[in-house]
């Protein structure tokens, strides 16, 4: 009882301390600052990688401990992205309008400015006038605010409506699911102001930083990244180790109960969306940066349900197993899509990976859900000799809950 | 006096000639004079005089002349001619042959255009009165391609010897647009009421046009005034000084491009006018300095605020009907008002039969998720995948067989079996041991969808695949120029129907339905009963998945088949089942009518995105089922479960 929060969770030390051996040894390889062992296009992908881990926590959070399937936090992820990617390009266009305005025989004036950045922002849709979308773009506080405020709102409104009418399990799934369908679809239109599907681009450039390298730039994101995720990771810890995280895990098991017990199972749940929201969105606003453009097509409900497969194949309900399956799986998916596998020949046929990891992907997440429902997180279980009641038994009976041979036996 | 001299001269000149014959060549051979130096103004009367001559050949004389083939031979006879080796050949002005000539026998009369476009307008009577009434139809549309009011007198005559309703329809159509007499005009547009036709339209429309102007003062005398426009409320302020700059009624007011153009060219030591350039970053500064040059007399006087005010306030503007006759705008502004709720009732119907199809496509997409989904409650969101692969058995069908209907015939039960077996084998492989673990099921399924899907671009490519429907499916039923239904849909709806009489049959009226339900209300009374719950589930799933194959190859017939076809529908193939209430087919019916119906609604407020109508369909799904969690129809008491 008296244990401290770091005692009962060594996990978190751990995965800490990994952490941070990761991104010093990622530094002292790098261009900037190293060795130039890795190569700045890498570093910006082990970055990337550092973000999908963190929406993945925040997806084991919703998911593994809450019980709620969300096909949707891929939409609060691009939402962050967006919002952090509105200032960048804002600010990064300013800088060329006033560089193009100033060799002018005339000084600017501020309209002269704002009409400029509109046509050369919104040329490519065919306008030139800056949508009220864009009022707080140019202030950088402003827009890091409404990379919280944002998505935080958007997941509070739609959890509210629906949890409060008790839309629960696959119902809930495909409801998330047709928002983030519809908030893509409505960001491909050319006039939602956000550019239709031509999306954001340009991101990697950091205004008011033109003497800063990308290969530097990269490091700093890596770091920023690395941070987030270890904050990030702390957080999660701390929600679900507590009273609060017993209440959630119960939720996940028996909502019923937990309700007729008197906690107020829906605050709970929007609680966990929401926060959970929130991290995926922050997870965005360090991701786009890295990647350097951001199109409506980021926020496709597939993507969402890769991060569902991600964390299954990690192994939810064990914060470590988001991480590790978002890391495995998605560098594993771009060395194998990237063309840098090699290819199988079977002689009648030459397995191109380009086109059968997909397929792989497919077939290793049924074979997980079947049969690895721990997925690689069960692994750590293996080594400390944990151990879960085997259910895969015959049943003895068609109902739900039935007994299974085994368990009727022992 | 020259006229009548001439005309005098002419009769003396004809009398030696009298002897020609027709009454046409007498017409001729009386105006000779007239005919040989024809003007428009003078020619008049022998054209006139030809055209209602009754003379069968006159329609061939006028056509001759118009096309240069009349010729005067030097002994005062008028001859058709044509170009011949060695001169004209000749024929009499009945048609009959006379021989040739040489060039210098025979004048070759030669019209003006004036005088071509007063015998074309004579020949329009001709062909209008044409006994073959293909030729009489290819006049008809003639004039209704170009209407001239020169159109409307050889109508009306020809409308006297014989009328078919073409040809009246013609002439009312021509009487309100050129007739002189306003009434009759008025009654022209009064007799159509509220006709659909798009000829009708195109001949009120330039009736009702309008131009905008501006006036000193109030109103103008002797214009018909459609509205008159109060700057600030019909017109905006800066569109009605435009007009004004347009009519110079005014100066140009000043644009931010000219001043910034104009301080440039006065820029003086590093200073505007004492101003210096680096204080000229904002409006304030610059509009100072241009002051300043427009006292000095170096830039143009601009108009500022206060002129632009009195200006608009001296002025009035109007919106004038290029027509003058206010009875008969007033008339046509009533009948297109008229014409415009009837069409508006018409496309509403047109747009409920679009919704009507859209509905059953959805519903052809989510029927097999309603046995699978539904009465089974497995998710399974290979379902769009399946769909996929119906679409590709018919293509791979049309590849082997060239017949079209044969092979849509073959394509339809060959993409059931394909989609069942593979229903069957993901049921027993999969499905069955996640029964349990609904969420999980959900995501296993979805693991063989990217599968399925990467593997048939692997194998089919990532182009777009033809599914092509047979002929006599192709064309459309077309009730009026506003409704009309492509055969394809008629098709797509009558098999939805078939479906679901189908379904109901399955499911009410056969054992396999009896064992269905039971297994799916409690799976262990069902089984003390000696049903087999793991065959019926397996059959049950299996026969969700063929129909989703079938209902593959009708969406193919009209969709493009590609890998991602299955994605396209599986959100809303969920949200219709849910919509509807899980676990009813009516449900089903009812949410596919109701997205059907709500998409198109949305779509018609906001015609240029279709992309919108998705968002906010979804949208309102989500809140739709806030008041209505379990669907349209819920299943009551035991049987909902939980």
């Amino acid at each position: 009882m008296t244990q401290g929060f770091l005692a009962k969770n060594p996990s978190v030390l751990i995965f800490l301390a990994a952490l941070a051996l990761f991104t010093l040894a990622v530094t002292l390889l790098s261009h900037a600052y190293g060795v130039s062992f890795l190569s700045t296009s890498f570093v910006k992908t082990l970055g990337k990688t550092l973000c999908l881990c963190l929406i993945a926590l925040a997806m084991d959070l919703v998911w593994g401990y809450a019980g709620i399937l969300s096909l949707g936090h891929f939409a609060f992820f691009g939402l962050g992205g967006y919002m952090i990617g509105m200032w960048l390009m804002y600010a990064r266009t300013e800088e060329i309008v006033v560089q193009a305005l100033s060799g002018a025989p005339l000084p600017p004036t501020p309209e002269e400015i704002v009409s400029g950045i509109g046509t050369q922002i919104f040329g490519v849709v065919g306008g030139s006038e800056i949508p009220w979308v864009w009022s707080f773009a140019h202030s950088l506080p402003l827009q890091l605010m409404l990379v919280v405020l944002v998505p935080g709102l958007l997941a509070l409104a739609f959890g509210w409506l629906a949890f409060r009418s008790r839309v629960t399990g696959v119902y809930l799934s495909i409801l998330t699911q047709a928002m983030t369908l519809a908030l893509a679809l409505y960001l491909f239109q050319n006039d939602s102001g956000l550019r239709g599907n031509n999306g954001l681009s340009g991101l990697q450039n950091m205004p008011g930083q033109g003497a800063v390298t990308q290969d530097q730039l990269s490091v700093w994101f890596l770091w920023a990244s690395a941070l987030a995720l270890g904050l990030g990771y702390l957080l999660c810890a701390w929600v679900v180790s507590g009273k609060f995280g017993s209440v959630i895990r119960a939720i996940r098991d028996d909502e019923q109960r937990v309700r007729f017990l008197g906690y107020s199972v829906e605050s709970y749940k929007l609680a966990v969306f929401t926060l959970t929201a929130i991290i995926a969105a922050i997870a965005g606003a360090l991701y786009y940066p890295q990647a350097g453009i951001i199109n409506p097509a980021e926020l496709a409900p597939i993507a969402s349900i890769y991060l569902a497969v991600w964390v299954a194949i990690g192994g939810r309900g064990r914060l470590y197993g988001a991480v590790i399956g978002a890391a495995f799986v998605s560098l594993l998916s771009s060395w194998f899509t990237g063309g840098r596998a090699p290819s199988i020949n079977l002689g009648f046929y030459t397995v191109n990976w380009v086109d059968w990891w997909l397929i792989l992907l497919g077939l290793a997440f049924v074979l997980v859900t079947l049969f690895a429902p721990q997925g690689i997180g069960g692994l750590f279980d293996l080594w400390q000799g944990a151990k879960h009641p085997k259910r895969r038994g015959a049943p003895l009976g068609p109902d739900d809950g039935s007994f299974q041979e085994k368990e009727a036996v022992e | 006096m020259r006229l009548f001299l001439s005309i005098l001269a002419a009769l003396f000149l004809a009398l030696p000639a009298v002897a020609q014959g027709t009454p046409a060549a007498q017409i001729l051979a009386d105006n000779r004079a007239l005919v040989e130096k024809s003007s428009r103004q003078t020619i008049g009367p022998v054209i006139e005089a030809l055209a209602s001559s009754g003379d069968p050949a006159a329609a061939a004389i006028l056509a001759a002349w118009a096309d240069r083939g009349l010729g005067l031979h030097d002994d005062g006879r008028f001859l058709l001619i044509s170009e011949a080796e060695a001169g004209w050949a000749l024929r009499d002005l009945s048609g009959a042959e006379a021989g040739q000539a040489a060039k210098g026998e025979v004048k070759q009369l030669r019209p003006n255009s004036g005088v071509r476009g007063l015998i074309a307008t004579a020949l329009v009577q001709f062909q209008l009165a044409d006994p073959d009434p293909a030729r009489r139809s290819e006049a008809l549309a003639s004039i209704a391609r170009d209407p001239s009011p020169d159109h409307l007198e050889p109508l009306r005559v020809a409308m006297a010897k014989a009328s078919d309703p073409a040809m009246a329809r013609l002439e009312r159509l021509l009487t309100l647009r050129f007739d002189p007499d306003s009434a009759a005009r008025v009654a022209a547009i009064e007799s159509f009421g509220a006709d659909l036709g798009l000829d009708l339209r195109a001949a009120l429309n330039p009736l009702v046009g309008t131009r905008r102007i501006a006036v000193a003062g109030g109103a103008p005398e002797g214009e018909n005034l459609a509205a008159s426009l109060t700057p600030g409320k019909e017109i905006t302020r800066e569109a009605a000084y435009d007009l004004l700059v347009t009519a110079d009624l005014a100066p140009a007011r000043l644009t931010e491009a000219d001043q910034r153009a104009t301080l440039i060219e006065n820029i003086d030591n590093g200073s505007v006018a004492g101003i210096p350039v680096a204080a000229l970053d904002n409006r304030a500064e610059r509009d100072r300095a241009y002051t300043a040059l427009e006292a000095e007399g170096r830039a143009p006087a601009a108009a500022t605020e206060d002129e632009v005010s009195a200006a608009l306030a001296a002025h009035s503007f109007h919106d004038v009907y290029a027509e003058p006759d206010p009875a008969v705008t007033e008339a046509a502004e009533a009948a297109l008002a008229r014409i415009g709720l009837k069409v508006g009732a018409m496309q509403a119907a047109d747009l409920s039969l679009d919704a009507l199809s859209l509905a059953s496509i959805y519903f052809l997409a989510a029927i097999g998720l309603a046995i699978t989904f539904g009465v089974m409650r497995v998710i399974n969101m290979a379902h769009g995948e399946f769909i996929m692969m119906g679409a590709y058995t018919g293509y791979v069908v049309q590849q082997v067989v060239a017949d079209r209907t044969l092979s849509i015939l073959l394509a339809l039960p060959l993409a059931f079996l394909v989609t069942f077996a593979a229903g069957v084998a993901m049921e027993r492989l999969v499905i069955r041991h996640l029964y349990k673990r609904p969420l999980e099921t959900l995501l296993a399924t979805f693991g063989i969808s990217i599968a399925l899907q990467q593997l048939a671009k692997n194998i089919f490519g990532t182009q777009a695949r033809p599914l092509t429907s047979p002929g006599w499916l192709d064309g459309a039923l077309v009730f009026n120029d506003v409704v009309s239904i492509s055969y394809i849909r008629i098709a797509i709806f009558a098999l939805a129907l078939v479906f679901l009489g189908v379904f109901l049959f399955i499911m009410k009226r056969t054992r396999l339905g009896l064992e269905v339900r039971a297994v799916t209300q409690n799976p262990s009374m069902a089984a003390s009963m000696g049903i087999n719950p793991d065959r019926i589930n397996m059959l049950t799933f299996g026969l969700g998945s063929g129909i989703a194959g079938i209902a593959g190859v009708a969406i193919g017939l009209f969709a493009k088949v590609t890998s991602e076809l299955g994605s396209d529908y599986i959100v809303q193939s969920f949200m219709t089942v849910v919509v509807g209430g899980v676990g009813n087919i009516w449900g089903t019916l009812a949410g596919a009518l109701m997205i059907g119906g709500m998409q198109k609604g949305i779509e018609w407020l906001n015609p240029s995105n279709t992309l919108a109508a998705q968002t906010y369909m979804i949208i309102f799904i989500i809140i739709f089922i806030q008041f209505r969690p379990r669907g349209i129809i819920a299943l009551k008491g035991r049987a909902a479960g939980d």
